[in-house]
């Protein structure tokens, strides 16, 4: 099966052709805000870090930086940075040259203020631009595609209806060689079993049982009962009673296949198939890290509703019930709720949702995309000073 | 037929409302393969649960055939199930 995409001088395919001014670190977002509105047809992310950060956080936040520019559906980037931060454009430049991927640099205080920033940043930007116009949509095989699931303002109806519809469409991508994402860590635990038994190899099993680990330990660190956290209010409104039972639901969204890898946050899969990435359940910073781990497409699925989308990636929105996809139409892509009408099933669902990737990766625009969503974060792993 | 509540698994002693259900309605159900039902002794919020069987203060809550916590009182048959008769075994750092 095919879809169209943009083939990148690296081997990689990309579902977009994005330009991204991308600021290594806060003191110069602003700056990158105004290069991006200076140019049409680019986009811009802004975020708090680059400096301060130490030890294993510093390769963490470089990692995913890096990760995230270097994604296929970038065909050029540039890094705009101060000059005394710790994470300097050419920090990641060095990384990107490993991806070969096409950038350019920066410096406020090097070109000697905002202004002149600007202006550099502006002619830069139009030199990409004008070479990331020569690329076309392509036929190329859908074995090319990673998709990232996530799962965000959950109700007990993302484990009956978006999630297990999601899973039955990861499974049909899989079925085509291709790659999904499951990742949210938190809402693992009480069902390692449920992935564990699905392991490719003891040492994929052993991943599982130790990422979820980690991650309850940081609950038991705080001296706090998880819930409350996870499941959030607004999960336990909507009908959550347990971090098990939200976790139960959750992992149904990676389908029904063997877990082949499990990555550390950011991580690009070695491994075609269902890969899990260990990360938080924070949606913004999930999102990020499976763009940085080389997703060319987000599959969401929402009960409560959120708006949530991605700067460089589509973002197609599954709703769990009918109701929340009546009341935040806008938003919303698909409706799994027709499930509990009796009017669709799992299996045509799973169905719709998948040709909507292939549909979406071939230049489709989603709701979010529409609406000019482009939320990014990182999270912190308490190393900055 | 419109679809009132859902038993995701043999083994689950909780149904899902998958609408507003009212006190009093009576829910059918297979348990086992035989057909019986439940007296909602509550309002069951759409998306809540109930239970399907009496169960006892620290009895496990069974939901897609997997344990998503323990009961902290005695719940009845056809009474609401949440954070009020429910906790989670999981990430409990309170009780570390």
């Amino acid at each position: 099966m095919k879809f169209l995409g943009y083939r990148r001088a690296n081997g990689t395919v990309g579902t977009r052709n994005h330009m991204l001014v991308f600021p290594t670190v806060i003191c110069a977002a602003a700056t990158a805000e105004m290069i991006s509105r200076a140019v049409a047809g680019t986009v811009v992310v802004t975020h708090p870090h680059g400096c301060g950060h130490m030890g294993v956080e510093t390769e963490h936040v470089v990692r995913s930086m890096s990760g995230f520019c270097a994604n296929p559906n970038v065909a050029g980037v540039l890094l705009v940075g101060l000059g005394c931060e710790l994470i300097t454009p050419r920090t990641i430049a060095e990384r990107l040259d490993g991806y070969r991927q096409r950038y350019e640099i920066v410096n406020i205080q090097e070109e000697g203020g905002t202004t002149a920033t600007v202006e550099k940043g502006r002619l830069l930007v139009e030199k990409l631009l004008k070479e990331a116009a020569k690329v076309n949509r392509e036929p190329v095989d859908i074995s090319e595609l990673i998709v990232g699931t996530n799962c965000g303002g959950s109700d007990t109806f993302s484990g009956l209806t978006a999630n297990p519809a999601l899973g039955n469409a990861c499974d049909r991508l899989v079925a085509e060689g291709g790659t999904a994402i499951l990742s949210e860590t938190p809402e693992m635990i009480g069902a390692e079993q449920v992935l564990a038994g699905r392991a490719a190899s003891e040492s994929v099993k052993k991943r599982i049982y130790e990422i979820t680990s980690a991650t309850e330990a940081m609950a038991f660190k705080a001296g706090v009962d998880i819930r409350g956290s996870e499941p959030s209010p607004g999960n336990i409104e909507g009908g959550l009673t347990t971090l098990e039972e939200k976790s139960l639901g959750a992992v149904l969204k990676g389908g029904t296949t063997t877990i082949k890898e499990v990555v550390d946050f950011a991580v690009k899969p070695a491994e075609k198939g269902l890969v899990i990435m260990d990360g938080p359940a924070h949606d913004a910073v999930c999102n990020t890290g499976m763009i940085a781990g080389g997703a060319q497409v987000i599959v969401f699925t929402t009960g409560r509703g959120t708006p949530m989308g991605a700067p460089i990636a589509p973002v197609i929105k599954v709703a769990t019930n009918s109701r929340i996809y009546q009341h935040m139409r806008d938003n919303m892509d698909i409706n799994a709720g027709n499930i509990l009408e009796g009017t669709e099933t799992i299996e045509s669902i799973g169905e719709r949702i998948f040709q909507e990737i292939v549909e979406v990766a071939s230049g489709k625009a989603t709701r979010a995309e529409m609406l000019g969503h482009h939320e990014f974060a990182i999270h912190s792993l308490g190393l900055s000073v | 037929m419109v679809l009132e509540a859902l038993v995701l698994h043999p083994k689950d002693n909780v149904a899902t409302a998958v609408r507003l259900l009212e006190k009093g309605k009576r829910i059918s159900f297979k348990d086992r393969g035989n057909d019986t039902d439940v007296l909602l002794l509550q309002i069951i919020p759409f998306g809540h649960k109930f239970a399907l069987t009496d169960i006892e203060p620290g009895e496990k809550i069974i939901k897609y055939g997997e344990v998503i916590g323990q009961a902290t009182k005695s719940i009845e048959k056809g009474e609401h199930v949440h954070v009020h008769n429910v906790e989670g075994l999981r990430g409990r750092g309170d009780r570390q």
